[in-house]
């Protein structure tokens, strides 16, 4: 049994409120949106989720142009229900911001207004239809590996949010990896093609984790919150270690000569990250940016007149 | 008429009569849609759980966006929605006066009582 809560001191001190939030921290109990909680804790928390709420919406963008071309009606349907569940994601997420006071209309006008970021891998294009295979393989497995320890995050609706999503992200990376061994058992082109999109996504997969532990100001107050739980630095490897095998059933090489297997730790030691781009595109200069959030502008503006009589609608009806 | 409205003159300035011309009304939006708490029954013999919340213009809209956005892999076979606003909830300031009375009654717990082991079936 877990150690019990001391109760809520009946002052309003904030002094005892933080000490009872701290508590609750401390004997890795979470924090509900009714609790107490520190203003940075709150910022913080609104800030990750919205971020990461807006990734899965703009997530929706890479593979979706690939709806109208997949080659065949199953693929079709896979690709359809993926990309229906990274709205559904989406959704999960706004929904668990809200609870911290957060309004969802005004995070995605904060995103579309470029005040708030979503995830730099979505910045680049889908140039082949093995883009799409290796997006579920590559992107939705770094995903898994930084959205597993968040099932524990400390406060309760984002944890509970993460648990919806892990479970249907491993169908996401399944039908990736399928999708390339069906490719890999086809032609010589169809076999190159797979090769060239490991090529193109693979160091952007690994920036996914953010930056290192020794550039990553606010990493160590997400820790000691409960809000992250593992470092960038070691999910990132924990990605590797769990790709390298995966890569060799495939049958495709991991674009890094420095790879090598290191018998004494049991990990993957791979090359050094190009940090300058992954700062040029998260700062809006990659491939794609100005596409994703033009696109975004336009699902929000252009469809304004079907909320609208869904309004109008609602009103006439409900008087 | 909202009530946020606002006026540099104060109460009592805010354009009222047919002939004083007023800002045109926002376009009915999303933001005016209220939030909804979904519940959904897994299966027969479980009770509805709450599992999330959405925003939907009506009470039918919110059953059929919960639908899509709570059930898409057979996890529901009935949902209910209800306006957020609609909810009446103990605070956690009420934490103390509202559960403190069951906190010192141990004697509701049946492991309160012992019972030799050699007593059968109890």
């Amino acid at each position: 049994m877990p150690a019990p809560v001391p109760d809520r001191p009946a002052t309003s001190d904030e002094a005892a409120l933080q000490a009872r939030f701290d508590a609750t921290i401390a004997a890795d109990h979470r924090i509900e949106p009714r609790d107490w909680m520190p203003e940075g804790y709150r910022k913080t928390l609104i800030r990750q989720i919205a971020q990461h709420a807006h990734s899965e919406i703009i997530g929706m963008q890479p593979e979706g142009d690939w709806l109208l071309a997949a080659p065949s009606l199953r693929r079709k349907a896979i690709l359809l229900a993926k990309v229906q569940d990274e709205a559904g994601h989406g959704m999960y997420l706004y929904s668990a911001a809200e609870t911290l006071g957060a309004d969802r209309a005004d995070l995605t006008d904060k995103l579309i207004e470029g005040r708030q970021k979503y995830s730099s891998i979505f910045n680049y294009p889908t140039l082949t239809y093995a883009d799409v295979g290796v997006i579920g393989w590559f992107v939705d497995g770094a995903a898994i590996c930084n959205q597993v320890p968040l099932c524990r995050s400390s406060y309760g609706p984002y944890a509970r949010a993460m648990i919806r999503v892990c479970k249907e992200e491993s169908f996401h990376q399944r039908q990736g990896y399928e999708l390339l061994m069906t490719m890999m058992r086809g032609t010589p082109e169809q076999r190159a093609m797979v090769q060239d999109a490991v090529d193109r996504w693979w160091w952007p997969s690994l920036m996914m984790f953010g930056p290192p532990d020794d550039d990553s100001p606010n990493s160590a107050q997400s820790m000691a919150w409960g809000i992250k739980r593992h470092s960038n630095d070691e999910l990132r490897q924990r990605y590797v270690d769990m790709s390298v095998p995966q890569a060799d059933v495939l049958g495709v090489t991991l674009p890094d000569p420095d790879l090598t297997y290191d018998p004494d730790s049991g990990h993957y030691r791979f090359g050094a990250i190009d940090w300058t781009e992954f700062k040029r595109v998260i700062s809006g200069n990659g491939p794609a940016n100005a596409e994703r959030i033009a696109r975004r502008r336009a699902a929000r503006d252009d469809n304004a007149w079907v909320t609208e009589a869904a309004t109008a609608y609602a009103a006439k009806h409900a008087s | 008429m909202s009530a946020d409205l606002t006026s540099e003159g104060g109460h009592g300035a805010v354009p009222t009569g047919p002939e004083v011309p007023v800002a045109p009304a926002p376009a009915l939006s999303r933001r005016d849609w209220p939030l909804y708490e979904v519940f959904v029954r897994g299966k027969r013999g479980l009770n509805h759980v709450h599992v999330g919340s959405l925003h939907a213009p009506d009470d039918e809209m919110a059953v059929h966006a919960a639908r899509d956005l709570y059930t898409r892999r057979n996890e529901g076979v009935s949902i209910w929605v209800v306006q957020a606003a609609d909810i009446t909830a103990s605070s956690p300031d009420e934490k103390d006066p509202m559960f403190a009375p069951s906190g010192d009654k141990v004697y509701r717990h049946p492991t309160f009582y012992d019972i030799p082991d050699n007593v059968p079936h109890m």
